[in-house]
């Protein structure tokens, strides 16, 4: 459950940003390979922003699908998971996006 | 909620995910009502910023610091004391135990003589780069000492938190799958050396190791893979080499 952890430097980050205003909406990035589960950061987000300027905020979540190309032959494939054969056989990609965890933007009243 | 802030500004030496800040938003602007602020900031930088920070502290005084990662059962703990036993005339070896409750762990290395310190990371089911920076303080290891980091047994979250190591260790143990390192390739991939242990019960188990190693060099070509059983001591020797070579290369070496 490290999507707790995550969650607490999420909130952390964008009450500091904030300075003091409210947050109505929070957008995040997270890739789809990652290894962070956004349904369990909707789960803990409600929790940790209890008693912050986040309660109450609606958290949107950006999934952004892996990518990779191919070193062997240079063709750009989807990654649906971090291990991928790409159809020329070889195991050697580079990921181009997918592993991303951002907090993209907020809203504030 | 006491976490401290993560303020662009506070990290001199930036981040390579805050190249979007400081040009389209600044503090003038978060007040203005219903307004969309784009932040652009990583998530875990924080944590990265204290890890390179631990890692220069680490680098200015020549130590190395390996984090020890594993699934709970792997024997992370019977190798550490064998490694320390059996190095002990040779490398100072200082030790960082995450458990999430108890200091059993601890007490196990404290009897081999080595010092160690105890993190609880009670909820938590990694250690991070601050509890780390706090451990260091406190065990105050020597200039070119080792120190081992055991983590939190768990094969998904430590992956994610850097703690200023020079390397990742993962241990594997032949009572688990061959296809742990499919399964969970993330720490796999971001591990520097696999140690494949408990090898004496291999007579007595289905267990293909050419299939295991060829799993894991599918996540990871670079790993570099020892065959050991801490309890017998078979193959400990090629992993004491390796921890040689890591003295010998001094700072440089091994840096993933």
């Amino acid at each position: 459950m490290h999507e707790l952890s995550i969650t607490r430097n999420i909130v952390a980050i964008v009450s500091a940003r904030a300075n003091g205003a409210r947050v109505t909406r929070v957008t995040l990035e997270i890739g789809q390979l990652s290894a962070v589960v956004p349904d369990a950061i909707r789960f803990c987000f409600d929790v940790v922003a209890k008693g912050t300027v986040l309660e109450g905020a609606q958290l949107d979540v950006i999934e952004i699908p892996g990518r990779g190309r191919c070193r062997n032959c240079g063709r750009e494939i989807a990654l649906g998971q971090l291990i991928e054969r790409c159809d020329c056989g070889s195991l050697d990609l580079v990921r181009l996006s997918g592993e991303e965890l951002f907090i993209k933007e907020m809203v504030t009243v | 909620m006491d976490l401290g802030p993560s303020r662009e500004g506070d990290d001199p030496q930036g981040h390579h995910h805050d190249h979007d800040q400081g040009h389209d938003h600044g503090p003038d602007q978060v007040h203005v009502d219903g307004k969309t602020i784009p932040l652009h900031e990583a998530v875990l930088a924080k944590n990265d910023r204290l890890a390179e920070r631990n890692r220069g502290w680490l680098r200015a005084r020549h130590i190395v610091a390996l984090n020890l990662v594993s699934s709970p059962g792997s024997g992370k703990t019977t190798l550490l004391e064998r490694t320390i036993r059996d190095l002990k005339e040779e490398i100072p070896i200082h030790v960082i135990e995450g458990d999430q409750e108890t200091v059993h762990d601890a007490e196990r290395i404290r009897r081999t003589g080595c010092p160690v310190v105890q993190i609880n990371t009670g909820a938590g089911c990694h250690l991070e780069a601050e509890m780390v920076a706090r451990g260091l303080a406190h065990l105050a290891p020597p200039p070119r000492s080792f120190v081992m980091i055991e983590n939190v047994g768990n094969l998904v979250c430590p992956a994610l938190f850097d703690l200023g190591e020079q390397a990742k260790v993962a241990i594997l143990s032949v009572t688990e799958g061959e296809d742990k390192a499919l399964k969970y390739p993330h720490l796999f991939r971001a591990a520097r050396v696999m140690l494949l242990n408990k090898i004496d019960l291999l007579p007595h188990l289905r267990f293909d190791v050419e299939r295991c190693l060829e799993h894991a060099r599918a996540v990871n070509p670079r790993l570099d893979i020892f065959l050991v059983s801490a309890l017998s001591g078979n193959g400990m020797e090629d992993w004491y080499g390796w921890l040689r070579r890591q003295v010998r290369s001094g700072e440089s070496a091994g840096l993933c």
